[in-house]
């Protein structure tokens, strides 16, 4: 059973989303890491990129294969965590602690219309 | 469309130990039980066992049997010793490959071919097809056998112990038939991975024995996802990636195994026309800068324009690098060239190197 944290939220391809201020850091959810298994290179976007909600703004590579990173928000990327660069494993490690970006969102509403935890755990059920 | 995989003997096993299954080749295949790279490191440092019922076997037999097989095949099985077996291809008269595969020798009017599950149909329509007017008789037997490869450094000790089979004799390249109940079974020191190891080739019911007796003594059981690494990283090629009805052995740089000085085979008045002018491209190695993964299909760069395909590409598990083997324009190919490769949106530096990344380890 994959875990899920209540106070984030979440899309249905995946990623979840902690909004502070106006401030949303983005990662990948622990279903995700799991389903992909040994993660061995994340393409993240470069600090300053306009990223679009339901757009793809990267990748998470697994040994067999690729998989796009749908952006849960729109905004402008002001970090990402590059940790990742040389340590891509640590998404299989713990897929909350270790986020992929962080956006200057230009749009909150769009997080409210996010999946919440109990929502989301239905999607990883099926 | 799932529903008409074909199940192999072992497939109730992969599904009990909860394998991640996934089509291959028309067959229902397991890619992984544990994890690609835990498998894939059984292998290299200790022995793991793959389910390959989802190949092809076909039987060559009559008093014309060595002459057919040398007409369809590029390598020369001429005065082999039998119970020697050979790689090579088949090839098109346009000297295209139909099929790379292993021809095992039982003696000069008996050969016994392995090839690839995605082209048995294929294959087995144009083998009888060339054996019209060859005193001899070609049989699909894939769907009698079963086929388990066990592979590793301790693979010989894991197949003598386990299985209670005398290996240690066979040489590499070489098999043995043994009888079990009646039926006839065959055990060779092949591989697909870089490591020593046999393949068995059985009744369902002796493959599913075998299979049961390497897991009660704990062998891990590998799926086709790091079958993929390991060949790859020993510079293996895979039919559908390396080599296709459109690449010639040749170009997959494989001449090794095209033997011009044989008289007469199907494909060879293209392929030493070829061999003699030279290729247009060729598959090599490349090796990135950083750990961004190259993939089959992605763009090969040199000066903005694209000179070359990746083929197969990996972050290597047993070396850290990423590489790739990719079909790479004359003049693109030599050893040292500067290369981009094109990764979605961005593009990797990189440069041409030997298609080997790690050496192989066999026992010869």
């Amino acid at each position: 059973m994959s875990k899920i944290l209540d106070d984030l939220r979440y899309a249905d391809s995946h990623e979840w989303v902690k909004l502070e201020g106006d401030i949303a850091t983005v990662g990948i959810t622990d279903y995700a890491q799991h389903a992909l298994g040994n993660i061995v290179y994340v393409d993240m976007p470069e600090v300053g990129d306009e990223v679009t909600a339901g757009e793809e703004f990267g990748a998470v590579e697994s040994v067999k294969a690729a998989s796009d990173l749908i952006s849960p928000v729109s905004g402008e990327v002001v970090e990402i965590n590059e940790d990742l660069e040389d340590s891509p494993e640590l998404v299989n490690e713990d897929a909350f602690a270790n986020w992929i970006m962080k956006v200057k969102v230009s749009d909150a509403a769009e997080i409210e219309a996010l999946l919440d935890a109990a929502a989301y755990a239905k999607i990883c059920e099926e | 469309m799932e529903e008409n995989l074909i199940k192999t003997c072992l497939h109730d096993r992969h599904v009990k130990l909860g394998a991640l299954m996934s089509p291959f080749g028309g067959f229902d295949m397991p890619i992984q039980y544990k994890g690609i790279t835990e498998e894939h490191n059984a292998v290299r440092h200790e022995v793991g066992v793959f389910d390959v019922s989802h190949m092809g076997e076909v039987r060559v037999k009559g008093p014309e049997a060595y002459k057919f097989v040398s007409h369809i095949f590029v390598n020369d099985v001429t005065g082999a010793p039998d119970g020697q077996i050979f790689y090579g291809m088949m090839c098109y008269e346009n000297g295209g490959t139909v099929d790379d595969l292993l021809v095992y020798k039982v003696n000069d009017e008996e050969y016994f071919l392995v090839i690839n599950a995605a082209n048995i149909d294929k294959d087995v329509a144009w083998i009888k097809k060339n054996a019209e007017g060859f005193d001899c008789v070609v049989e699909d037997e894939s769907p009698k056998y079963g086929e388990v490869a066990i592979q590793g450094p301790k693979a010989e000790e894991t197949v003598e112990r386990v299985l209670g089979l005398a290996v240690k004799d066979i040489p590499f390249y070489n098999f043995k038939t043994f009888e079990v109940d009646g039926e006839e079974n065959i055990v060779s020191r092949t591989g697909y991975t870089g490591e020593d190891g046999f393949e068995i080739y059985g009744s369902h019911d002796y493959i599913r024995k075998v299979w049961d007796l390497l897991m009660d003594a704990g062998v891990q059981p590998c799926g086709l996802g790091c079958r993929d690494t390991l060949r790859f990283e020993v510079g293996l090629p895979l039919y559908g990636d390396e080599l296709a009805d459109d690449i010639t052995p040749i170009e997959a740089s494989l001449s090794m195994f095209v033997k011009l000085d044989k008289p007469e085979f199907i494909g060879k008045d293209a392929l030493a026309k070829q061999k003699a002018e030279g290729v247009k491209r060729r598959i090599v190695g490349i090796e990135l800068e950083g750990t961004a993964v190259p993939r089959h299909g992605y763009a090969v760069l040199v000066g903005g324009q694209k000179v070359g395909e990746i083929t197969t590409g990996y972050k290597s598990i047993s070396t850290g690098k990423s590489v790739a083997m990719a079909m790479m324009d004359k003049p693109y190919d030599k050893l040292g060239t500067e290369v981009e490769v094109q990764i979605r949106k961005k593009t990797f530096p990189g440069k041409v190197v030997k298609k080997r990344f790690y050496d192989k380890n066999y026992k010869k």
